[in-house]
């Protein structure tokens, strides 16, 4: 393995890891938020046992979602230096902005929230917890921005005297058209994670008999799970749709990857569900299509023409063939490896509908109060958060192997990127480090998380009623580490 | 004056902000061993930062993104160049990180034990790194044409360099020991007032070597008095210290670091990586720098909303000043949750 290779393999293991925890933190301060919100309002307590009992499993989550993220920020500097200067005036001001407006507010927030329950008035206190849910949508904004312009470039131009590309349009990064659509689809699949987070465990904890006092309180927040998850299900469906279009316009390499579509279709372009093929996807044996399917996602009309690998890797040879150190250019090969972006897009949307359908059957049995006997509920339930937490990785996996071998869409390929002044040893320290590192932390967490879903929410305690800053009263903290 | 200037100012007020903020919380880390003597005592000692630590560690976050944005080839050519340095700084970050968050989530002791040692070690590491770096980053390193640094980690481990990471250890550790004797109440607030006027005698002899080392390096007539001002600073904080004003002598450890981060960017001016390999090679504000537009569209959004920030992290600051002491600490850690309370 060369640097390139590691490098990549890194970037890789970090950031799915990263993002396993991250769609669950976005949706969950939003939950949290509404659950206290719930609980100022109507004063029922429920409400405010949901609220601390979600929160601890939320904050074993965010804290292993804020440290990998750490290393995020660095490693475009450590292993993407190249990358790094050719794109920085670009991509480095959404990372800065990102920083100073959500990395602040969200953890200062939080900091507040975790700690000023003796602190602060009640409604400020849930407002705290709003506060760092707009930080995570801050967050979002900012980061898929800079991502967006890495799927298509806008906004710049490309200096040949500097050998660099350079804003000339804040703005248009900002509301770059794969931005615009990319951005509600994350929220509702982190909307949607939470939903599902929020049914499953309820679910689990409504079959225990350990905790037969509460099914009450668990049967509404699996209903409330349900409803989040259904709905956010549908603005899923509906961005992801919108996104295909946009991608099919500005990367049509990556819809015909997502099929494994090696010859332009003129019309009526039919998408397989599964196919049974050689690995490297270039002949079919077995495949159960839909007809037409494709033809819609990418074009919105039945009959469109979705191009195919073949004539588009010519075209690239030809429109990007600039750069004849590029591997690609000598090889004549602009494809992604297919097999990868074929099943990742089929993961991503099998996962995400079968969390949609669990929660809608859940939805059902547990209507009009109904108080279901089925034994696999718990195992269904928590089934579905690990389904949606996955279908956002895979999706990620299909967006950023689809772009392949571009790190920055027709403007520099992934090996260019790539640190020249790393040596092999200093790289593959870092991945063995961190991947052995992540594991041990992946363990803790899961056994920490599963140790503290199986106690179940504490029993109600009144918070203090105080000014900020508290009272006068030298009492011991309400929360402390 | 050129937004190249102005952006290069205010990577260097984020060092300022990092240094002095997350240098107290890595200083309370690292004394967890030495100041505490039980647990109860330790709890008390995590939970003077508890708040506030997640904060001041995004300070590091906006520097790096701040560099990213503003001046990319110092980004590029710094973190690719100090790569194990860095790394380890981040297993560092990591592990002390989760440290705070998981700590209080178990009861045994080999648990707790563990994530103490996650800290003390979390706090350290760093602590003595970024003093290394920034001393190599000062005094120059090997960067050739291309803008990339050639030397190892090796390279780094230099005296003037590891004189800088001694440098900072002691002073984070007088810093955070003035923050417990100013944060807390009881025994503890005692032991640390102690602690921190004979660390801080330590650090003080290492930052003036330090520092007149620099000066003869880089040096100026304005870091000359900067350096000075910094070193009078330490020396009021620690007379305060003695004198049982926790108050100033937090401030004056708080303005010893502002000041040597000040003089140190000063000194660096206008290069922001000098090269020892030859002096045209050398990273300066004009040549790493972005473009116009880019600095002129971050100074907007800095403009308006580092005052915000400083506003609600200051408010942060004021509504968890209370001193805390162990007659604070609940236990069992969390009401209804811990089987085994201690």
């Amino acid at each position: 393995m060369d640097v390139l290779d590691i490098a990549r393999w890194q970037f890789g293991i970090i950031t799915v890891y990263h993002f396993l925890f991250v769609p669950l933190t976005i949706g969950l301060t939003a939950v949290i938020a509404g659950l206290e919100t719930a609980w100022v309002r109507t004063g029922k307590e429920d409400y405010l046992r949901l609220t601390k009992f979600f929160a601890k499993l939320f904050l074993i989550n965010f804290a292993i979602g804020v440290v990998t993220g750490i290393v995020q920020e660095f490693q475009f500097g450590m292993n993407w230096s190249d990358y790094s200067r050719f794109v920085g005036d670009v991509f480095g001001a959404p990372l800065a902005v990102e920083g100073l407006l959500a990395f602040f507010l969200e953890s200062t927030f939080l900091g507040l929230w975790i700690f000023g329950w003796d602190k602060l008035p009640r409604g400020l206190h849930a407002g705290c917890m709003w506060l760092v849910h707009l930080g995570t949508l801050a967050s979002s904004w900012f980061i898929l921005a800079a991502n967006s312009w890495m799927q298509h470039p806008v906004g710049y131009t490309y200096n040949a005297e500097s050998g660099r590309a350079e804003l000339t349009d804040f703005w248009a990064v900002m509301f770059n058209k794969v931005q615009v659509v990319t951005f509600p689809h994350v929220i509702f699949a982190a909307y949607m994670t939470a939903g599902t987070f929020l049914l499953g465990v309820s679910a689990y904890l409504y079959m225990k008999k350990k905790h037969e006092a509460d099914r009450p309180m668990y049967h509404h927040a699996i209903r409330i799970g349900a409803v989040i998850t259904l709905l956010a299900g549908i603005g899923v469906a509906i961005t992801g749709d919108l996104q295909g279009k946009v991608m099919t316009e500005v990367q049509p390499m990556k819809m015909a990857a997502a099929e494994g579509l090696y010859e332009t279709s003129e019309s009526c372009a039919p998408f397989s569900v599964f196919t049974v093929g050689t690995p490297d996807g270039k002949e079919e044996k077995f495949a159960v299509t839909v007809p037409c399917l494709l033809s819609f996602l990418g074009t919105g009309s039945f009959d469109g023409t979705v191009e195919g690998i073949n004539p588009l890797s010519e075209e690239y040879v030809e429109t990007y063939g600039q750069d004849p150190t590029s591997k690609a250019f000598t090889e004549g090969d602009y494809t992604p490896v297919i097999p990868v972006t074929y099943w990742s897009f089929r993961f991503m949307m099998g996962l995400g509908a079968f969390a949609a359908a669990g929660a809608a059957l859940i939805l059902w049995l547990t209507r009009k109060g109904r108080t279901p006997g089925v034994r696999w509920l718990g195992v269904l339930g928590l089934s579905l958060p690990i389904a949606t937490t996955l279908a956002s990785s895979w999706g990620w996996i299909f967006t950023e192997m689809g772009r392949q071998p571009w790190v920055v869409f027709g403007l520099m390929t992934t090996e260019s990127g790539v640190s020249p002044g790393v040596s092999v040893f200093e790289a593959a320290t870092s991945l063995i480090v961190l991947t052995l590192l992540y594991a041990v932390l992946a363990v803790i967490e899961v056994k920490l998380l599963i140790t503290y879903v199986k106690k179940g929410a504490d029993p109600f305690e009144e918070p203090p009623r105080v000014k900020v800053g508290g009272s006068d009263e030298d009492k011991p903290l309400t929360f402390a580490y | 004056m050129e937004l190249t200037t102005v952006w290069f100012a205010l990577i260097a007020v984020l060092w300022v902000g990092y240094f002095c903020l997350e240098g107290f919380d890595f200083g309370v880390g690292m004394l967890l061993p030495v100041l505490a003597r039980d647990d109860t005592e330790r709890r008390v000692m995590i939970n003077t930062v508890g708040p506030v630590w997640d904060g001041n560690e995004v300070w590091v976050l906006v520097a790096g993104g701040a560099t990213f944005a503003a001046f990319p080839e110092w980004y590029a050519t710094l973190f690719s160049g100090f790569y194990l340095p860095l790394l380890l700084i981040l297993v560092a970050l990591i592990v002390r990180g989760l440290s705070f968050e998981y700590r209080h989530k178990r009861e045994e002791s080999e648990w707790k034990g563990r994530w103490d040692l996650a800290l003390i070690i979390g706090s350290i590491v760093p602590s003595l790194l970024w003093g290394v770096a920034f001393a190599n980053i000062v005094a120059g390193v090997p960067i050739d044409a291309d803008k990339e640094f050639t030397g190892n980690l090796f390279t780094l481990l230099n005296p003037f360099g590891l004189l800088g990471g001694l440098v900072t250890l002691t002073l984070f550790a007088t810093h955070g020991a003035m923050f417990v004797a100013l944060k807390t109440d009881g025994e503890i607030r005692h032991r640390a007032r102690d602690l921190a006027v004979r660390i801080g005698v330590v650090a003080a002899v290492l930052a003036v070597v330090f520092l007149v080392w620099t000066q003869l390096k880089t040096g100026t007539a304005v870091t000359a008095v900067v350096f000075a001002a910094a070193a009078a600073s330490l020396v009021a904080g620690l007379v305060s210290a003695r004198a049982g004003r926790e108050g100033w002598a937090f401030v004056g450890t708080f303005v010893t670091i502002a000041l040597a981060v000040i003089g140190l960017f000063l000194g660096l001016f206008p290069d922001v990586m000098p090269s020892t390999t030859d002096p045209a090679y050398s990273l300066t504000t004009t040549n790493a720098a972005a473009t116009a537009y880019t600095l002129k569209v971050m100074t907007w959004v800095a403009v308006i909303f580092t005052p915000i920030v400083l506003g609600y992290q200051a408010w942060t600051y004021w509504v968890f000043r209370k001193r805390i002491s162990v007659r604070h600490i609940p236990t069992p850690v969390l009401a209804g949750t811990s089987d085994t309370a201690s």
